[in-house]
């Protein structure tokens, strides 16, 4: 018998078969945040910037990476293999972290490339930290990938509408988080906006993961806004997969 | 194996589908049949578990559609307009996920699925991206995915909708032996006349969301169009001498010719012949035109069926 776990099995391991049967495009785009560290850290004021930077920039192509969820499926919708899907015996939740994963799996490939990249130019972190670190991250993920689904079911009729959302929604959250530069010092309002945005409370859980320190208030932060995301974003496409026509 | 109750669709405005009953036993082969748009495609939604009704009921397989959708899917199978192949992903791997959607173990899905590809004939563009298949290919794979399970109730919705006669023939003789072989019960929409006849046992007739009729092929003929006689005569005193003489079976004439409306025409014309004989009219020449479901479409709904059958509709109201 099936269960939630073999289900999302299923549906992962479908959605990752053409990408492993063609992996060019996948290394090409695990190159890219390389590019995008060479050129940006030396920007960055002080010795630590590589401490600061890294896992921001881990977060970065994970986001990227699993706000396209919704684009495969976009695809999909308009020739009828999703349709074929929601007619099988699936569990909903398991289509939806399926596909998520998939996009956040080569990530995790990546950010082990980022960090092997970064050592030898000075980059230290803790395994242990680090891996939970990774795990916070997909957790927020498939949550966000849940939401670019719910997004793609939305927009199926206009595509340009999914890229508009996801665009408009995807660099504040990212700014707002305080992954390309420190929001510290902003002002007060900007600072407010940041405390309510769930990708602040894991970004500030990475770095202190990284950095080693595990058991603190960052970390719990972290922990519980992914899960709250993702447990958001699963019950809001479960709940567009029903409802849509 | 399906029973409806009131089932009806609104999509804002729209009454796609409007309050159909519908009842299908076990075994039973039936052709939705009506125009773009009659609401085939919402009904075989709404019975799939696809989309849910604005309002009514349907038990499918022994479920409700609404509240047991995941007992009703582990039991159907269902081949919608579209391709259910995707179109980055190779038949061979599709029809093994499928396999394991349905709680198949990865042996029993790579084995169903290689006794499926030989018996549509897809051996040679298995383990090809299903994107370079030619449509009737596309089309034999999405069948052979609604398959894997060997469910049995099968839905298809416009099987053989963009398929040359050649392949549309060749899936149409996959369906009815499925239904020989496996006992599947078999509910397919279509909008061919020709399909609709030579397939199924029972044809539902739907336009605008309605059902207005449901019966044999044969029977809907029968009962609501009827054969066509049409006698020519040399003269017209003649055809006015022979329309008196088959007076009861209300003949229509036209200059020289006669148009009788009767069942089971083949069978009456020997005795028709005699009589105009006897009563000095002979016949010169007789057609037998047996009627198509189009006509049946027809006298329903003042419409035709076919594609630009405006033309063809003036024509035949006129007979
Ligand atoms: N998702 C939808 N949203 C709005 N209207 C729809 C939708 N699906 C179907 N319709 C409308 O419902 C009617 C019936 O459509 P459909 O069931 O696809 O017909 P058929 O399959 O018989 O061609 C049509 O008028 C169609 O435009
Ligand atoms: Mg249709």
């Amino acid at each position: 018998m099936t269960t939630l776990i073999s289900d999302t099995g299923t549906v992962f391991s479908r959605e990752l078969r053409p990408v492993l049967r063609d992996p060019f495009t996948i290394i090409f785009s695990m190159v890219q945040p390389l590019v995008f560290l060479a050129l940006f850290t030396p920007l960055l004021p002080g010795r630590d910037a590589l401490q600061w930077f890294v896992p921001g920039i881990i977060v970065m192509s994970c986001l990227f990476a699993s706000s396209m969820t919704g684009s495969n499926l976009l695809f999909e919708i308009q020739t009828g293999s999703h349709e074929r899907m929601l007619v099988t015996p699936l569990r909903r939740p398991a289509l939806l972290i399926g596909r998520a994963l998939k996009e956040i799996v080569p990530m995790v490939a990546q950010a082990a490339l980022i960090v092997a990249v970064c050592v030898p130019f000075g980059f230290r972190f803790d395994v242990l930290g680090a891996l939970a670190g990774l795990l916070i991250l997909a957790t927020f993920c498939v949550g966000l990938g849940a939401f670019s689904y719910t997004l793609a079911l939305a927009a199926k009729n206009q595509e340009w509408v999914f890229w508009t959302v996801q665009q408009t929604l995807l660099f504040p959250l990212l700014l707002l988080a305080g992954v390309l530069l420190p929001i510290d010092d902003g002002p007060g309002w900007l600072r407010a906006l940041a405390r309510g945005n769930p990708l602040s409370y894991v970004v500030d859980a990475e770095r202190s993961l990284f950095n080693g320190e595990i058991w603190t208030t960052a970390t719990l932060g972290g922990l519980i806004a992914a899960v709250a995301v993702a447990a958001l974003g699963v019950w809001a496409g479960v709940r567009a997969m029903r409802r849509s026509d | 194996m399906i029973q409806t109750r009131g089932l009806t669709k609104h999509f804002k405005d729209v009454r796609a589908v409007d309050g159909i009953d519908l009842t299908v036993a076990p075994g039973e082969l039936v052709a939705l049949l009506g125009p773009n748009g009659a609401g085939k495609s919402t009904t075989l939604r709404m019975l799939t578990t696809l989309i849910p009704p604005t309002s009514g009921t349907a038990e499918v397989a022994g479920y409700d559609v609404v509240r047991h959708q995941r007992e009703v899917r582990l039991r159907i199978g269902y081949i919608g307009q579209g391709n259910g192949a995707g179109h980055s992903q190779r038949g061979r791997d599709e029809l093994i996920s499928q396999g394991r959607a349905y709680g198949l173990s990865v042996r029993d899905a790579r084995t169903r699925a290689g006794s499926l590809i030989d018996s549509l004939g897809l051996a040679e563009v298995a383990d090809r991206r299903v994107s370079t298949l030619s449509g009737g290919q596309r089309r034999r794979l999405d069948i052979a995915m609604g398959l894997i399970h060997a469910p049995e109730l099968l839905f298809l919705d416009e099987p053989s909708t963009g398929l040359d006669p050649q392949n549309r023939a060749n899936l149409q003789e996959h369906i009815l032996s499925l239904r020989a072989e496996h006992d599947t019960t078999i509910v397919l929409t279509t909008h061919y006349l020709d399909e609709a006849d030579s397939m199924a046992e029972r044809v539902i007739v739907i336009d605008h969301g309605r059902i207005i009729a449901d019966d044999s092929p044969a029977r809907l003929k029968a009962e609501h169009v009827g054969d066509r006689i049409t006698l020519g005569f040399d003269a017209e005193l003649d055809a006015a001498g022979a329309a008196a003489t088959l007076a009861p079976l209300a003949p229509q004439r036209r200059g020289n010719r006669l148009v009788v409306t009767t069942q089971d025409a083949p069978r009456r014309v020997p005795g028709i012949l005699d009589d105009l004989r006897a009563a000095g009219h002979p016949a010169a020449e007789v057609e037998v035109t047996r009627p198509t479901l189009d006509d049946v479409f027809l006298v329903l709904t003042g419409r035709s069926l076919r594609e630009g059958g405006a033309a063809e509709t003036r024509e035949l109201v006129e007979v």
